[in-house]
């Protein structure tokens, strides 16, 4: 019962944040150069002074902008994003074909980089001053401080252009036409150097945080008591002290999740991976407001949603949290 | 007497530190029969707790290190048992209780999971027994409600009621010696009392061994029948608890039982003064030959500062003072 208030005032404030962050967005990119009716007529190859007033009539752009705004998330309660000014087709369906390879190719990097990251962290807790622990922290401080897109470029030349283990781009091959079990081979198969490449900058930040997590948690008494109990070491490190090191790898994770979204914009342009940040950068260039606006709503709703996701797990893993003072 | 159930003899740990070697326990030795309760009293730092995880071999290597001696629990030597041995014993045949009730308890495992945990480990019982065992162990050691409070966290409960289930751990399996390393000093005076009629009462019931390191005399004096008195590491005079109290002859021990506070029924405008023993507990890699308490005594002569004094007595009672040599 406790939890469903919880949950309810939770998603209230995520819906108003949403709706702050549109009306916050379509104010911005008004503010941004740039005619969007120009533009427009720019598509269409060229025009008159009284073709281009046609398409500002056509498109309610000659309207104050508050009663735009006001159209415009009026019809966004309906699921109506507006057309594309580029494809001419409704932005939702744009978002839509888009929207799983980017969740696909974000969610494959974030567990690659907790998952990795965390472990990592464990092994050079144990041997802070050894070898292992420096060569970590050396790695992390490599891939922390790389750009992304210089990155994706060197693993390309050198894992797909010198050693052709990987493909070049996309994120399946057209000419196999394969379905089923071998398009999901062929899939993943794409998958790994983009993931890898989003994953590595924040691979470095889990491994860091979770060393420093750890070593903290190992100094704890009830460490030493897991250890009087005449517990393995493995059950000491993986039970009792990793469970409460990771809280601080969950809450980085989740706070991380909006920057992982734009690191998959630059990402995606690399790899020519076919999701949201491709479709984001290209939108911007041609000056797309509809498409820009809807995805910027899509981001903005999975970062709240992946706040959420946070909170809950937070409360399953912590029970201070979940049960309180009583 | 019986065979004793655990034996130290000249036992050395060694800690590396930035200013050199510090000896923490030097040529430590003493016994205990079953079913008896050995108190270890002294100021902090001068080895008693080290002491005990030096039995229980949990001395943190590095930068710790056992230099030498034995250590025979019903004859089996301790010292030279393999890791997985020392596993089997600890929290089944010997297990401690610490000094931190707050904090010697893993904040996201639920009470009954954590003893639980150890019966399972030891005795292979099922989840359901374990559980089970785990009311049993909570109601015997004072907790009202058991069944309830197994599914509680430690911040649900209060430092003596965590010190309770600390207890429950370490009694579980029901051990032949209990180590309690300081168990009330966290705590306040009323759940002091109440947490030492606890050992009382639990050791007349299953009749296990119990070392008791306190600085608290007042708690020797209830519980012990031994008395050992360390100071830098060392062990300066051991004996039965009326001698110790009563007689003591070495100026350490004089000066701990006059430093404990007089509570007078009716406090007069000349109350009596609080003593202390002057100076403090010398750094252990600084340590010159002679005896490490002259530098602090009253009664030192040129033979304490040169020539530190052997433990030296009978079976009752031994001291380590050049001013008893007999």
């Amino acid at each position: 019962m406790q939890l469903t208030i919880i949950l309810g005032r939770r998603l209230f404030y995520a819906a108003a944040l949403i709706a702050a962050v549109v009306v916050l967005n379509f104010l911005l990119i008004r503010l941004a150069p740039g005619d969007p009716a120009l533009t427009i007529a720019g598509e269409m190859g060229g025009a008159t002074e009284e073709i281009i007033e046609d398409i500002r009539r056509t498109y309610g752009l000659d309207e104050p902008l508050h009663h735009q705004l006001l159209v415009y998330m009026k019809r966004m309660l309906s699921g109506d994003l507006g057309d594309s000014l580029f494809f001419n087709t409704p932005v939702m369906d744009l978002i839509l074909a888009r929207l799983g390879p980017t969740v696909l190719l974000v969610m494959t990097a974030m567990t690659l980089a907790v998952t990795l990251g965390s472990f990592l962290g464990v092994l050079a807790a144990r041997n802070p001053e050894g070898l292992f622990s420096n060569l970590i922290t050396v790695l992390s401080l490599v891939g922390y401080s790389a750009p992304v897109f210089w990155t994706g470029i060197m693993l390309l030349i050198v894992f797909s252009a010198m050693i052709p283990l990987f493909p070049l781009s996309g994120m399946y091959d057209v000419r196999l036409g394969a379905t089923g079990l071998a398009l999901a081979v062929d899939v993943l198969h794409h998958l790994i150097l983009p993931a890898f490449t989003l994953g590595i900058i924040f691979l470095a930040q889990y491994s860091r945080i979770s060393r420093a997590s750890m070593l903290d948690v190992l100094g704890a008494d009830y460490v030493r008591t897991a250890r009087a109990k005449g517990l393995s070491e493995r059950v000491v490190l993986y039970k009792h002290a990793l469970r409460n090191a990771v809280l601080p790898v969950v809450t980085l994770a989740g706070l991380q999740f909006g920057s992982m979204l734009s690191g998959a914009v630059l990402v995606e342009t690399v790899y020519n991976w076919p999701g949201l940040g491709q479709l984001a950068f290209e939108s911007i260039l041609r000056r797309d407001h509809p498409t820009i606006l809807g995805i910027l709503f899509f981001a903005s709703g999975m970062v709240v949603v992946a706040n959420l996701l946070t909170d809950l797990t937070y409360r399953i893993i912590d029970p201070r949290i979940r049960t309180g003072r009583s | 007497m019986s065979a004793p159930l655990l034996e130290l003899s000249d036992v050395e740990v060694e800690f590396r530190t930035r200013d050199g070697i510090a000896r923490v326990l030097n040529r430590v030795g003493f016994s205990l029969s079953s079913g008896s309760t050995l108190g270890i009293v002294g100021e902090s730092g001068c080895g008693k707790s080290m002491t005990a995880l030096t039995i229980m071999r949990l001395v943190p290597q590095p930068p710790g290190r056992i230099a030498g001696g034995i250590i025979r629990l019903d004859g089996e030597n301790l010292l030279t048992a393999t890791e997985a041995r020392m596993r089997e014993i600890r929290g089944n045949e010997v297990s401690m209780v610490f000094q931190e009730p707050m904090t010697s308890l893993n904040p996201v495992f639920s009470v009954g999971n954590q003893i639980a945990e150890t019966v399972r480990l030891h005795q292979g019982l099922s989840k359901r027994e374990a559980l089970d065992r785990a009311v049993e162990m909570l109601a015997a050691v004072g907790i009202p409600v058991p069944e309830r409070r197994i599914a509680e966290y430690p911040h649900q409960l209060s430092g003596g009621m965590r010190q309770r289930v600390m207890i429950a751990i370490g009694l579980a399996c029901g051990p032949r010696l209990l180590i309690a390393d300081e168990p009330t000093t966290a705590l306040d005076v009323t759940v002091q009392a109440q947490i030492f009629d606890l050992l009382i009462d639990l050791k007349e019931r299953t009749g296990t061994s119990i070392i008791l390191i306190t600085h608290d005399m007042g708690a020797i004096a209830e519980m012990a029948e031994r008395v050992v008195v360390m100071y830098a590491g060392r062990i300066v005079e051991e004996g039965p608890v009326e001698v110790i109290l009563g007689d003591p002859l070495h100026p350490y021990t004089r000066g701990l039982i006059n430093c404990v506070p007089h509570l007078e029924e009716r406090p007069s405008p000349e109350r009596r003064p609080l003593t202390e023993i002057a100076g403090m507990v010398p750094a252990l890699t600084a340590l010159g030959r002679g005896c490490a308490f002259a530098p602090r005594c009253n009664h030192a002569t040129a033979l304490c500062r040169e020539q530190a004094p052997p433990l030296e007595g009978g079976d009752e009672h031994r001291v380590a003072c050049w001013l008893h040599e007999r």
